[in-house]
């Protein structure tokens, strides 16, 4: 064993606890734009924590999931941006 | 390669952190994604090398499959950030949020 498999679990629940930041952010935040950079932080978090709960416990497919994860946040983000910029 | 781990680690923790309080504690739009963007990014990049170097040094195919599938997420990451917040940051632009303090506005239209 290369380095103590509890340290994954420690890194993961730090970044699920810095999502709850952001979502503290997505329920206070006084305008849409403010809600919508809160939603990117956290899709960012969670992909990065997928990726570590992949490697603590051993399965690939938490990774593949990550992956599909960011992309479809991307399209999901893109389109929030231009229906804020000149509506649907 | 423990200690090596631990830093790659312990740096990404940080930056995510960092951007997590930005978030919190900036005033406006334009300064929370300046903040939140990029300190995520940063940390994601140093998180995802933690998991990439691990799987290269633990050896065997699996965890080289965990290791190459890893440096795949991390490209799409690196990709879609940047670009997203860019995004995000002309549609608040266009939809009419002034940043906090601004006096003049150079970017406006002079018709």
């Amino acid at each position: 064993m290369i380095i103590d498999p509890i340290t994954f679990f420690v890194v993961a629940v730090c970044l699920v606890f810095f999502a709850l930041f952001s979502m503290v952010r997505i329920g206070l935040g006084p305008t849409a734009g403010d809600r919508v950079v809160g939603l990117d932080t956290l899709n960012t978090l969670v992909v990065s924590a997928m990726i570590v709960l992949g490697a603590a416990f051993d399965q690939v497919i938490f990774v593949d999931v990550a992956i599909i994860y960011a992309l479809l946040s991307f399209v999901g983000t893109l389109y929030i941006a231009r229906y804020l910029e000149r509506g649907l | 390669m423990r200690i090596l781990l631990y830093v790659l680690f312990g740096i990404g923790v940080l930056f995510n952190g960092l951007g997590a309080l930005a978030l919190l504690r900036f005033p406006d739009v334009y300064t929370r994604l300046h903040g939140a963007t990029k300190c995520t990014t940063f940390g994601s990049i140093f998180t995802a090398a933690a998991v990439i170097a691990y799987g290269f040094v633990r050896g065997g195919a699996e965890y080289q499959t965990l290791a190459i599938h890893a440096i795949i997420a991390l490209l799409a990451l690196l990709i879609t950030n940047p670009t997203g917040s860019h995004a995000i940051a002309r549609a608040s632009y266009r939809s009419g949020i002034k940043p906090v303090g601004a006096v003049v506005d150079k970017l406006e239209d002079p018709s």
